[in-house]
């Protein structure tokens, strides 16, 4: 058990270290530098190699790698070439932005998707079953730009009941960020919900044919009681894995909807330092985002371990 | 109630095209889907000889007026008429994502096929850089790329075709995982049949089905990253008619002219909305299942 949990932490360490490679050398093929992007238009000449030189970056690759490397697991980040903050300043904030549009989100999302899903899912194929289905299938899959824009023509242009856009600024206390937040969660929560409530329904409906329930079934189970003791815990188990994927993408591929609502997340902070060629900025940003993925899934894996018996020893015997 | 790629594969492989669509199509919400795709594809094809204005034309008599006889959806914030651009809208985002769909799938597809096949060090290795690379949001791989080369088709294709490969190298590489260990295979390598063979002629058609969902899935998503890059400014450069740009905007007269924006938003919907369907209602008549699989991009 303490060895698949090791095994399952160090392949989440392997990860991070080879996306950080990935994001290094991405970074390293594209044309332009700090230099370049910090001297812009003077960017030539003497005053470019001098640049170079003091930045370091006439250093070979491999040891450019390991210096930002090594800092970055430490916390400093470097230098932005736009912004006399330091990275990890910037960041920081806009990070904790990020997690409480998540956190509202979730709020909102996460109930919903399971009660639609366990809906749906002991429904099956009854006509309540086909409007969510159908429903889900709309609210996934149009852009958030399209449903926000909606959102924001009823709700706050014809019923003026929401702020359609952010105006907070990025470092003001958390609790400054209401009411201006719901719209950009609902959107959100609407995609979220549609994925999480699909799982939950085809989980649940492949628990209801299994053997245990119809065993219970034919002890004369009631309905009620089965639902909630047999078939719920183990129907949910799955959706632990679609939910970190859904806070991870919530961390790091909102930018349309954070562009949308000019809320001051680490998306939109992503998107203006590709935009300004901030490439030190945008590295960071990148690095942060693929640990905050490799973390939940890492979390959603230990979780499901816990707490599904049949998968710890199924995996031990196979590892 | 689970259907494995590799089960259903015989029988659909006796169904032609025909029966597949008829099948698909006694389904209610197949049917729409599939009547919303062929409407929206047709319109494209054909919108530059039907539509009643020009979709550059700018007039500063006109600007964000209201529907008329003449301006049947009114006009946009430079005088444009509404239905025209609405009308063309979809064209480039169809054109680029008809094109990088297939080639994501067949690069994906393929590279999938052969690491499930192969195995061993080489499929370990080449998943961890899958996975690595999935860890990244979309759209920052995207953008980097775009910022760099530009927002021209010639840029755009390439990259969307690329990064939506990705994903799909796990599905075939699963779906190879499920009939790789059957006898027809160790057959054919008994045999000693070459590696391209094998791929060819007994894998690729058990893993098709999958693939064809997947790719009808992968156009959805597509669809949504190109309109979602135009609406940041990234995709369709003006003064081409396209849906996410005309919806960015639109953002700013909303209050004035609410239809210049939900004319390109109801447009967008109705295409992604129909191709869903549409690839639902494939999955189901294939016997693929994906619910479980399903995923932010």
């Amino acid at each position: 058990m303490l060895k698949l949990l090791v095994r399952r932490i160090l392949l989440g360490f392997a990860t991070v270290a080879l996306v950080s490679v990935i994001i290094f050398a991405g970074i390293e093929i594209l044309p332009g530098d700090a230099c370049t992007a910090y001297l812009q238009r003077d960017a030539q000449g003497q005053r470019l190699e001098n640049c170079r030189q003091e930045l370091g970056l006439n250093r070979p690759v491999v040891v450019r790698y390991l210096g930002w490397a090594g800092s970055a697991i430490r916390g400093d980040l470097g230098l932005s070439a736009n912004s006399t903050k330091t990275i990890s300043e910037l960041v920081g904030d806009r990070s904790r932005n990020s997690l409480l549009l998540a956190f509202c989100t979730l709020l909102i999302g996460l109930p919903s998707a399971i009660f639609l899903g366990v809906l749906t899912g002991l429904n099956r194929d009854k006509p309540i079953d086909l409007i969510c289905s159908t429903v889900a299938i709309c609210a996934m899959t149009i852009p958030e730009f399209v449903s926000a824009t909606v959102l924001i023509l009823i709700f706050s242009v014809w019923l003026a009941w929401f702020p359609g856009i952010v105006m907070t600024s990025a470092s003001a206390p958390a609790l400054a960020f209401f009411p201006e937040i719901i719209l950009p969660s609902v959107v959100l929560a609407m995609v979220m919900t549609a994925h999480i409530s699909r799982t939950v329904r085809s989980s649940i409906i492949e628990v209801l044919e299994s053997d245990f329930v119809r065993m219970a079934i034919l002890k004369g189970v009631p309905y009620r009681l089965m639902v909630f003791r047999h078939v719920l815990p183990n129907a949910l188990l799955p959706a632990i894995n679609v939910i970190a994927l859904t806070i991870a993408w919530l961390m790091g591929g909102v930018v349309v909807v954070e562009t949308v609502f000019n809320f001051p997340g680490l998306g939109r902070l992503m998107i203006n330092a590709i935009t300004d060629r901030d490439l030190q900025l945008v590295q960071a940003i990148a690095l942060i985002v693929a640990v905050i993925y490799v973390g939940v899934n890492l979390a959603a894996d230990i979780v499901t371990l816990l707490l599904n018996p049949r998968l710890r020893t199924s995996m031990m015997r196979r590892s | 109630m689970r259907e494995g790629a590799g089960h259903s594969a015989p029988d659909s492989k006796l169904l032609g095209f025909w029966h597949v669509m008829k099948s698909m199509m006694s389904r209610p919400s197949g049917l729409i889907g599939v009547i919303l795709v062929l409407l929206h594809v047709t319109i494209a094809v054909i919108s530059p000889e039907i539509v009643p204005y020009d979709y550059k034309k700018i007039s500063n008599i006109l600007m964000l007026s209201a529907p008329d006889s003449s301006h049947w959806l009114g006009t946009d914030q430079l005088g444009r008429d509404v239905l025209t651009r609405v009308l063309m809208g979809g064209r480039q985002a169809i054109f680029v994502t008809a094109i990088a769909t297939p080639v994501a799938v067949m690069w994906g597809g393929f590279l999938g096929i052969y690491l499930g096949l192969v195995g061993g060090r080489k499929d370990d290795v080449m998943m961890r850089i899958v996975d690595a690379l999935l860890s990244l949001p979309w759209i920052l791989k995207m953008l980097l790329l775009i910022v760099t080369f530009g927002t021209g088709q010639t840029v755009l294709i390439p990259t969307l075709a690329f990064f939506y490969g990705i994903p799909v190298i796990r599905i075939a590489r699963v779906a190879t995982h499920d009939v790789v260990s059957r006898d027809f295979i160790q057959a054919a390598r008994a045999r000693g049949h070459s590696l391209i063979s094998i791929i060819f002629v007994e894998l690729l058609p058990n893993v098709r089905d999958a693939l064809l969902v997947e790719g009808a899935m992968r156009w959805s998503w597509m669809l949504l990253a190109f309109s979602s890059l135009s609406f940041l400014g990234f995709g369709a450069t003006p003064p081409n008619p396209d849906w996410g740009l005309m919806i960015a905007d639109a953002r700013g007269f909303l209050v004035v002219a609410p239809l210049a924006g939900l004319a390109p938003v109801f447009a967008l919907s109705t295409l992604i909305i129909g191709i869903n369907l549409t690839a639902d209602a494939l999955a189901k008549t294939l016997g693929v299942d994906r619910a479980r699989k399903a995923s932010p991009a």
